[in-house]
């Protein structure tokens, strides 16, 4: 039921409605439950045609690499 | 080199080998004592078992599968309900596809379609609405199952037709409450879970709130975690140091999609359309106070229960002796430890609800079996 995969917004199609693109794959989705309507090229998360939050994929995977920094364990060459 | 925007790439990063070594490194520096860990969502358990993260693990650390899978908790007479709504002349009844094979008393949604009831595979309550307008002589009952993360859906597709005035949709409503079902595991004499692994797409909707109280009660720690190999490995790296400091609480690993406060919006809608109901059966789990929500009785017309109340019988049939999955939902049992499992009991022909699903923790065994330990 979850689509854990990031869905980025390629077209807004009003009213509260979006087509997201995931992984090439683009469907319709409702943007009712989103706090704030996102932006074309935005990303979301999308439960059963939902889009429930946006996030950042750019700036997790810096989160992510900081994190690794931190550790402090060997360095991917 | 792939821009670093692209979804592609940061997939691959979520699942690079090479990232997950170093979090196994410091995973194992964290490992002392045997834990058992539940991982709560049906997502996570695919995770571990596709990626055979278990393996990879020191063996100090085990995962209890969890009941997080809504196809699976979802009780018999509740499919049962679907299938005498189904046989109704004038009624398309809609349902998400995992439902279908799900075994009611007198077979499944799959065997009502086969024989001529007008059952629909939605992927979405966004198609539910397109079906009442295609269909205006007719009644659209949805079957709506899932957790927190799936309620809020259910009540947009009410907003919209209240604001679009489409008359012909109704909803069994069947969702769950996650945080009721894990005090119920916690309750259980001799509960061997020392920690949790929170579900990431409730939290994403709920926040930490729900998850708060059991965590000071029951002094146990729970950190919500993602859907990538990554986000177990981190998700892990976070629980073991807190068992390590004995702290308990609530603390999120899945920040890219999880704050605090959850989704207000998405709880508001929730809030607007449900209460909770006294008790409600789950399967394998059996009654759980207040555990599940109902349609609020403003939106009494929207509520195929109350419409439909005299084709609903009370005789269910209860589940095969020979099936695990209560024990299975519980985190008590390994699919394999099951009789059944993979002989008389297939994804094409299942026994039991923790087989149909892609969130099952036996449909998840059987689909990856080469990976897990005998
Ligand atoms: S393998 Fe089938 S019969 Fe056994 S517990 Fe799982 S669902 Fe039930």
């Amino acid at each position: 039921m979850c689509l854990a995969i990031p869905s980025k917004i390629v077209e807004l199609r009003g009213p509260g409605l979006a087509v997201a693109d995931t992984l090439g794959t683009t469907r319709l989705v409702s943007l009712d439950l989103l706090e704030e309507p996102p932006s074309v090229g935005d990303y979301v998360i999308i439960h059963v045609g939902y889009a429930i939050q946006r996030l950042d994929p750019k700036d997790a995977l810096e989160t992510m690499d900081l994190f690794l920094d931190l550790l402090g364990t060997d360095d991917d060459a | 080199m792939t821009p670093r925007g692209d979804t592609a790439s940061f997939l691959n990063a979520l699942r690079d080998p090479k990232r997950a070594k170093r979090l196994l490194g410091a995973i194992k520096e964290l490992t002392a004592e045997p834990v058992a860990i539940m991982e709560v969502c049906g997502g996570h358990t695919r995770t571990i078992v596709r990626y055979g993260l278990e393996q990879l693990l020191p063996k100090e650390i085990s995962f209890l599968h969890g009941p997080g899978c809504p196809v699976c908790v979802t009780p018999r007479e509740r499919v049962d309900m679907a299938v005498a709504l189904a046989q109704k002349r004038g009624l398309v009844l809609a349902t998400l596809g995992d439902m279908l094979r799900v075994p009611g008393s007198s077979g499944s949604l799959l065997q009502a379609r086969a024989s001529g009831c007008d059952i629909r595979v939605v992927y979405s309550p966004l198609d539910v609405l397109a079906l009442a307008k295609q269909n205006p002589k007719k009644t659209v009952v949805f079957f709506a199952i899932g957790f927190e993360t799936t309620a809020p859906t259910t009540a947009a597709l009410l907003e919209r037709c209240l604001m679009e005035g489409i008359q012909n949709v109704k909803v069994l409503v069947n969702h769950v409450l996650v945080a009721p079902a894990i005090e119920a595991l916690l309750k259980e004499d001799g509960s061997r879970i020392d920690a949790f692994i929170a579900p990431g797409h409730v939290c994403t909707i709920t926040g930490t709130a729900p998850f708060e109280p059991l965590a000071s009660s029951y002094q146990k720690p729970f950190v919500v975690s993602g859907f990538e190999p990554w986000d177990i490995l981190l998700g892990l790296h976070n629980l073991l140091g807190m068992i390590a400091n004995k702290e308990t609480g609530v603390k999120i690993a899945y920040t890219r999609a999880v704050l605090p406060q959850g989704n207000p919006k998405a709880l508001s809608f929730i809030e607007r359309f449900f209460d909770v109901r006294e008790s409600f059966r789950w399967r394998g789990l059996g009654n759980i106070p207040k555990s599940a929500l109902r349609l609020k009785h403003e939106f009494s017309a929207f509520d195929a229960e109350k419409a439909y109340a005299g084709v609903f019988s009370s005789d269910s049939k209860p589940d095969p002796e020979a099936c695990l999955c209560g024990e299975v939902l519980k985190g008590n049992a390994k699919p394999s430890e099951c009789g059944l499992f993979g002989q008389a009991c297939t994804p094409q022909d299942p026994v039991g609800a923790c087989m149909v699903s892609s969130e099952g923790a036996c449909g998840i065994y059987f689909r990856y079996k080469g990976r897990v330990p005998a």
